[in-house]
């Protein structure tokens, strides 16, 4: 599948493994295409609760242990520019509001993307998640040419909120980058892509389904999520 | 990391009493809890590199373990501690994983501070 064309497009997400199940694919195929993208990735997931038992690593040695899985997962996709932001795990929605903006901002003007993703506010679950989609929506309400924004929800109550996704890339062609990027980050996906593989095994077409087709709703700037900030 | 042997755990404990030691403190249920189960109430706490000073550390109980810290004016302490690691550098790292490997409890201990 091929996706509309883009000057440059900014994907941002708090967390490594973010990318992974949800976009990795969309990221593979701008990539496959020649157009350039920028992976911000703001925090080391410092907190990650993955560590095992018996342990495979202690809080202290998990970032290291992610920072080198986020870039195996760049590579699967065949990205270039990864943007380690350095804020930590699970204290976004505690950083100055301003200063998130701020940060996004110059992210902004120094690639102009035409495509922004990241996560749907309210519609996205972990605080770190909320807190970066605020922050995204906040930078691009304030720009005067709003490049697109597509955002991934999957709180409990998407659908009766946002309805049907109205973007959905069938990632069937990027598949083998996809797995990439999932396995990359086994330290915190090992359980998941277990139990995922064993249904693909025997054919679920759910899975197979939430496997290869990414799903994002384009920002309802007719329904901001706040009317100012 | 490995599991708690008491009496190896108290010596290491032992040794950072009476010093001014960097904190890290942190439960967890993490933040998907209510995410798969809309009727959790999660709650957990973390802090990190706040500076103490204990006269009394302690371990007890069958593991899972609990550890307490007994200052001149309080207390800390941790509760479901299963394994722990004297680190490369020096630290004293004890922590809390469930039958699945997810962490649950950590309690830290250092002359230095931890990274941010």
């Amino acid at each position: 599948m091929a996706l509309p064309e883009e000057r440059h497009v900014l994907v941002i997400f708090p967390h490594p493994d973010d990318e992974a199940f949800g976009v990795s694919g969309t990221i593979s195929t701008y990539i496959k295409q020649g157009t350039p993208v920028t992976y911000a990735c703001l925090t080391l997931g410092e907190m990650g609760r993955n560590l095992g038992n018996p342990p495979f690593a202690t809080r202290e040695s998990l970032p290291e242990i992610r920072k080198i899985e986020l870039q195996a997962s760049a590579d699967a996709m065949g990205l270039t520019d990864l943007r380690m932001m350095g804020l930590r795990d699970k204290t976004i929605e505690f950083e100055d509001d301003e200063k998130m903006v701020g940060m996004i901002t110059g992210l902004i003007n120094e690639l102009n993307p035409s495509l922004i993703i990241t996560f749907y506010p309210n519609l996205s679950v972990h605080p770190d998640h909320e807190a970066t989609a605020r922050a995204v929506v906040r930078a691009v309400r304030r720009m005067k040419d709003r490049p697109k924004l597509h955002c991934v929800a999957f709180a409990n109550d998407t659908l009766d909120v946002l309805g049907d996704p109205d973007i959905v890339h069938d990632m069937t062609a990027v598949r083998d980058q996809k797995m990439g990027a999932m396995k990359a980050h086994i330290s915190q996906t090992a359980w998941m892509l277990e139990e995922m593989e064993h249904k693909l095994a025997q054919g679920d077409a759910d899975t197979e389904n939430w496997l290869t087709r990414e799903r994002f709703y384009a920002y309802r700037w007719d329904q901001d999520f706040e009317e100012s900030f | 990391m490995e599991l708690v042997e008491v009496k190896k755990l108290q010596v290491q404990l032992d040794a950072f009493a009476g010093k001014d030691v960097y904190l890290h403190l942190e439960t967890t249920n993490g933040s998907y809890a209510t995410h798969f189960n809309e009727g959790f109430f999660n709650a957990g706490a973390f802090i990190r590199n706040v500076v103490i000073n204990y006269e009394l550390g302690k371990v007890v109980g069958e593991s899972p373990h609990r550890v307490g810290l007994k200052l001149p004016y309080g207390w800390v302490y941790a509760q479901g501690i299963t394994h722990y690691e004297m680190d490369e550098q020096g630290r004293l790292l004890l922590a809390g994983h469930d039958a699945t490997g997810k962490l649950a409890v950590a309690l830290e201990i250092s002359e230095t501070p931890f990274s941010y």
